[in-house]
């Protein structure tokens, strides 16, 4: 199978057990989830320099989910990598869990650092690449924020101290999918020019198709061979990408799903 | 290390850079105050260990607690205000929930920010750390206390708030008296009410006890060093001891020392209490002296509330 094709297959996995997952308690945050699942079939299937038999292996690369809403879909990444039983993602959200609404570094293994309130996990990726670059190690940090998420003051904090640090152990990625709870970002709060902004922090910018799985793996490529910079993918997404009741619409940002209607979507996704 | 007559920013960094050369992953973080606490003098012997983020306080917490995730031991530094309610979300969440390992030092606490005035005054600093799981909360009283607590607070894994004096302070201890985090430091034995005091005001403590011997009146005086968590045994046994008690402290009377020793109180041996510290009120810019006096600070305050507390007590008997 040549490299597209087995990416595609790892993200369409993806998109079916975070459905799956969230159907199970019949509510989530599928909007989110579903925008980032092509970034993370990527990192987790091709990218990362990680091992589910070691989950603590010192050089491994990290990753942090600072949009933290987006844990189903990386619960499904982490258990088709083979971190814990693909059963475990029944139990999303149910008492005494270990798989919370929001990524939790000391609730599930696997998971990095723990996200949840919007713009701390970008800041605590940027601490994490301070501290790769003081130690010269080898891997990377990887992190994904929202474009809502991007109207957090912190996000610009921080950003700005990471171009200037020059932290090119760092690539993080916006999913832009244009929509936030209350609407459309440009009604509410616009943060486009986004690649200007970042171009102006001192970031090396790339903008790309955050669906197109070969085009996130040359990125990360590029990123990787960037010097002195630190690397912000822009990804053009669509909120809910893959389930055809939420695709293109602000109220998935948090849903009800029955089980019909996710059994439904993850035959769509064949 | 020469722990008296000197500023205690300077007893700070020299304890930092001690403690640097042991612990090579000791980093500090820092929003743009090196010059406010010395730290530079830390840079200048290990520059390649400050992270210094700018005026940007939400992102150094969020930058410490992703160097402590990755194995570093950061201390960050600012002025108690924005080390406290500036970035709560970012200590709760990203440091404490995360269960990672941070330092957190403010200087300049309460009225002890004196001329920069209301707006960098923190009166709700401890209340606001208190409110926070795992949190643990040092407040020295000079710079003996300061160096024998250091190691303690470096080798406890979890959040640390430190509420540190930055220029002058009273020296209470003797170079061999023993501290213990979590524990509280009797300093004198009395019988019919006990001082609890944290900060500078156990000088003010002293002092109103010295007066209080003078008509009469035997008080115990004990240091409060770690706010959190607060030493139950000790205020209890106390308490049963004296049947009176009095807390001072430079903060205001809620969600402080004073809420922290009469939550013990009431939950373990009810007992008349009195609280010293500030009414509800906000800071404002003054020297010293002025506010202490203006927000009901001396050890006169405490000596009125030991006799009104002495007087409640002999009412129920």
């Amino acid at each position: 199978m040549d490299k597209r094709a087995y990416l595609e297959l790892q993200a369409k996995e993806i998109r079916k057990h975070t459905l799956d997952c969230i159907a199970t308690l019949g509510v989530g945050h599928v909007g989110g989830s579903m925008s980032i699942v092509d970034a993370l079939a990527v990192l987790y299937f091709d990218q990362l320099n990680i091992d589910p038999k070691n989950p603590q292996m010192p050089d491994r690369d990290r990753f942090v989910l600072s949009k933290g809403h987006g844990g189903p879909a990386v619960y499904s990444a982490l258990a088709l990598k083979g971190y814990f039983p693909m059963e475990l993602l029944k139990t999303l959200n149910i008492s005494n869990t270990n798989l919370p609404s929001h990524t939790d570094k000391n609730k599930t293994i696997g998971v990095d650092m723990t996200t949840g309130s919007l713009g701390q996990g970008f800041s605590a990726s940027v601490g994490m690449a301070v501290a790769v670059q003081l130690d010269q190690s080898p891997f990377y940090i990887y992190s994904i924020i929202g474009d809502g998420e991007s109207q957090e003051g912190q996000i610009w904090e921080a950003a700005m101290f990471a171009g200037n640090r020059k932290l090119d152990h760092l690539i993080s990625f916006t999913d832009y999918n244009k929509m936030q709870i209350d609407g459309d970002i440009s009604d509410i709060n616009d943060v486009s020019p986004l690649d200007k902004k970042w171009e102006a922090f001192n970031w090396h910018v790339q903008v790309i198709d955050g669906h197109d799985v070969m085009a996130i793996r040359d990125a990360i490529l590029v990123a990787k061979k960037t010097l002195g910079k630190p690397s912000m993918i822009i990804m053009n997404t669509i909120k809910g990408k893959g389930a055809d009741f939420a695709e293109g619409q602000a109220s998935s940002h948090n849903m009800n799903v029955t089980k019909e209607m996710s059994q439904k979507a993850i035959e769509r996704l064949g | 290390m020469e722990l008296r007559n000197r500023e205690m920013r300077d007893i700070y960094v020299d304890l930092l850079m001690h403690y640097a050369e042991l612990y090579p992953e000791l980093v500090i973080v820092e929003a743009d105050l090196m010059k406010a606490l010395k730290t530079y003098i830390f840079a200048e012997k290990f520059p390649e260990r400050v992270i210094n983020v700018g005026v940007a306080e939400a992102n150094m917490i969020g930058v410490a607690a992703g160097l402590s995730n990755m194995g570093k031991l950061p201390f960050t530094h600012t002025f108690t205000p924005f080390a406290t309610r500036r970035v709560f979300d970012q200590v709760m969440l990203s440091v404490a929930y995360a269960q990672l390992n941070v330092k957190m030092v403010g200087s300049d606490p309460g009225i002890m920010a004196q001329l920069n005035g209301g707006t960098h005054m923190s009166l709700e600093d401890v209340g606001i750390m208190r409110n926070i799981p795992t949190m643990t909360i040092f407040e020295p009283v000079d710079g003996v206390q300061l160096a024998a607590m250091f190691p303690q607070i470096i080798e406890h894994y979890g959040p640390v708030y430190i509420r540190l004096l930055r220029t002058e302070f009273d020296s209470i201890f003797e170079d061999d008296q023993k501290f213990e985090l979590g524990k509280a430091t009797p300093i004198i034995e009395g019988k019919d009410v006990s001082i609890f005091a944290t900060g500078i005001m156990v000088k003010e403590a002293l002092d109103a006890q010295k007066i209080l011997s003078d008509q009469g009146i035997s008080a115990s005086v004990i240091n409060i060093h770690t706010l959190k968590p607060i030493d139950v045994d000790a205020i209890v046994k106390e308490a049963k001891k004296t049947g009176a008690v009095v807390t001072a402290e430079n903060h205001n009377i809620i969600n402080g020392l004073g809420s922290a020793v009469a939550e013990v109180l009431v939950e373990n041996c009810p007992t008349v209490m009195e609280r010293v510290g500030t009414k509800d009120h906000f800071g404002e810019v003054g020297k010293k002296d002025f506010l202490m006096e203006k927000f009901g600070l001396t050890a006169h305050h405490i000596v009125d509330a030991a006799l009104k507390v002495l007087e409640r007590k002999n009412t129920a008997k």
